[in-house]
């Protein structure tokens, strides 16, 4: 009788166990629909950039990959892109604020994916890649170069590299050794005495190292991850294997993430970012200049020669609507900064547009806690998670990195 | 020996009640209260002009700067010309703005005016407020977009 009873509650038991879905994690099919949006196979192939008539050339981004690396391209020659951009640190530092030739005011930002983005920088002040790689090269803080300079460097070390992908270099004979509208005193002087025709010929070069560069960039793209693999496996039904499959935790967390915890407001789409500006309270640091992230952007990126509008972009003027269609002003873009990716956030903290988290945790806590910002209004509102679920979350974040 | 089969049934007995309560639960709970108006077409706020607002290449696509066309007649029937059009709009369950400022920016014939540069950057509720002044008068219509 004994062994009978236990055998009918063992198969009860069983039958609850199958109801509570001990097995396979429990999303709605709605739940479902959401995680397949973020997995990595919904990311469209990179689309052609009209822009830049380089951007595919093969030529062209073996060129940008030289330069990228090279730290000829700076003032001193000890700095390239990829003193703050390092290749086996996905793109970037792990320092909270960049250091080139001097102390910058923002974080590195990593590059797997840039070339979806149709804003660049923290605060979105450049409207293109090559546009973008342009700015680091003349920054006093990070490259500290001068575009005369730069196109002397050309001409002497890839002369031939440039001119089989570009066409003939100018005569530079005349063109002083410094010279930029945006330097010292003295390289704005010899940049004014320039004729306008030789100050188009070296814009012209400056611009071409720009579209190589970007040519290169195009090629690093986001890689696979283990929430990839458990998303993939969840949309067609698939048990998940190995480390494909979720512990209870990281399920919790990735359904917080897309649900009662709003991350999928801004982090959304297989890039986990809606490519727009959010302020989200961030606090600023002490110490660094003041920073109101986008609302300085439009300005600048509007008087950029480089912009879309300008004459160094190839195509016709159609690929100009996101800067013809941007958000001029209002209250959103007040400390607004853009939203970044997620993936391969956990191993490259600290976090934010100057490093002002040092853990995912601490980001987890400014989200549940949700300060108002010092200037402007923050969008986000307070969560109030408790601890297991502000760990949950930070669970989730971690598979989207391994 | 009946009493074995007495305790199988009892357990299976509970099991199914608690699909049936389970079942019950789940059909129940996701019934959300009525969404907001989605018609794509209505009289403006006072009855000046019929307004439709459609996607020009027909889909919505979230995160990707898209045309729309809005089409406005007089409340008889007749297209109006020569309108001028301002847009607005955001998340009302977000309180935020529009990520990017459409604009008016072609007038296609037929009362037919091209909205450009319009982009949802989420999924949920999306308002387009439209301010329209032309000979009859000035107007306004919001629409409603749920992706
Ligand atoms: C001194 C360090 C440093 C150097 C050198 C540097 N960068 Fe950066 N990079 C940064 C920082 C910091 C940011 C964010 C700056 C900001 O928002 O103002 C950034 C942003 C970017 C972005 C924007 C990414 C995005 O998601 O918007 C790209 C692309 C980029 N850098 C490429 C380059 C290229 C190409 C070079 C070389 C020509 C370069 N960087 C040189 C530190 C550096
Ligand atoms: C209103 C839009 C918005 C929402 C909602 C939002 N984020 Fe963010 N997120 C941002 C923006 C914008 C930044 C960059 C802010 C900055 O640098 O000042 C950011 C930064 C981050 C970072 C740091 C990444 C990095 O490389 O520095 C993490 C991690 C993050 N968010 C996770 C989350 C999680 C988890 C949630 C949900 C609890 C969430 N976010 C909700 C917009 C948002």
């Amino acid at each position: 009788m004994r062994r009978l009873i236990s055998v009918a509650s063992l198969s009860a038991l069983a039958a609850l166990a199958l109801l509570g879905g001990c097995g396979e994690p429990q999303f709605s099919d709605a739940e479902k629909k959401t995680i397949a949006s973020l997995a990595l196979n919904t990311l469209p192939s990179l689309k052609v950039d009209t822009t830049n008539q380089y951007a595919d050339v093969p030529a062209a981004a073996a060129l940008g990959s030289t330069l990228f690396f090279d730290a000829g391209m700076s003032r001193d020659g000890t700095v390239s892109c990829s003193t703050c951009h390092k290749i086996d640190r996905q793109f970037q530092d792990d320092l909270p604020q960049a250091v080139g030739v001097g102390h910058t005011n923002r974080r590195t930002m990593p590059l797997a994916g840039v070339a979806r983005d149709p804003w660049f920088f923290w605060d979105g002040r450049r409207d293109s890649l090559w546009a973008q790689a342009l700015t680091p090269l003349e920054n006093p803080l990070e490259q500290a170069g001068n575009r005369a300079a730069f196109a002397h460097y050309i001409k002497k070390r890839f002369g031939e590299r440039y001119e089989r992908i570009f066409g003939p270099l100018p005569d530079l004979s005349s063109v002083p050794a410094n010279a930029t509208p945006l330097g010292s005193d003295a390289e704005k002087t010899a940049w004014n005495a320039m004729p306008a025709g030789q100050q188009d010929d070296v814009n012209r070069v400056f611009a071409n190292i720009g579209k190589a560069i970007a040519a290169f960039e195009r090629s690093i793209e986001p890689e696979q991850t283990r929430f990839d693999r458990f998303a993939i496996d969840l949309a067609t039904g698939a048990k998940p294997e190995g480390n494909a499959a979720f512990s209870p935790e990281e399920v919790l967390g990735l359904k917080l993430f897309i649900g009662k915890a709003n991350c999928m407001t801004c982090h959304n789409g297989p890039r986990f970012t809606d490519n727009s500006f959010h302020n989200t309270g961030v606090p600023p640091v002490d110490g660094l200049p003041p920073d109101r992230g986008r609302v300085d952007a439009v300005a600048q990126v509007g008087a950029d020669p480089f912009n879309c509008f300008g004459k160094f972009r190839d195509g016709d003027e159609s690929a100009c609507r996101e800067l013809r269609f941007m958000v001029k002003d209002g209250p959103q873009i007040m400390r607004a900064y853009k939203t970044p990716s997620l993936r391969g956030a956990a191993y490259r903290p600290p976090y934010m547009h100057a490093g002002q988290f040092a853990t995912l945790d601490e980001v987890v806590a400014h989200y549940s806690k949700a300060p108002p910002s010092v200037e402007g209004v923050s969008e986000v509102h307070p969560l109030d998670l408790s601890e297991r679920e502000r760990a949950a979350l930070v669970a989730f974040l971690k598979t989207l990195s391994e | 020996m009946v009493s074995i089969w007495r305790y199988i049934l009892a357990g299976l007995g509970l099991a199914v009640l608690l699909v049936g309560i389970v079942a019950a639960v789940y059909l129940t709970l996701p019934q959300s209260a009525p969404g907001p108006d989605l018609s794509r077409s209505k009289k403006t706020a006072n009855g000046l002009f019929v307004a439709s607002f459609e996607p020009e290449r027909g889909v919505v696509r979230q995160g990707e700067l898209q045309s729309w066309l809005l089409t406005l007649k007089t409340a008889a029937g007749a297209p109006v010309e020569g309108a001028a059009i301002t847009v607005s709009g955001g998340m009302p369950r977000h309180d935020h703005g529009l990520p990017t400022s459409p604009q008016a920016t072609d007038y296609l014939g037929q009362g037919r005016y091209r909205i450009d540069g319009v982009k949802f950057t989420m999924s949920g509720w999306w308002q387009l407020h439209f301010g329209i002044s032309a000979a009859a008068g000035s107007d306004s219509v919001v629409f409603n977009i749920v992706l």
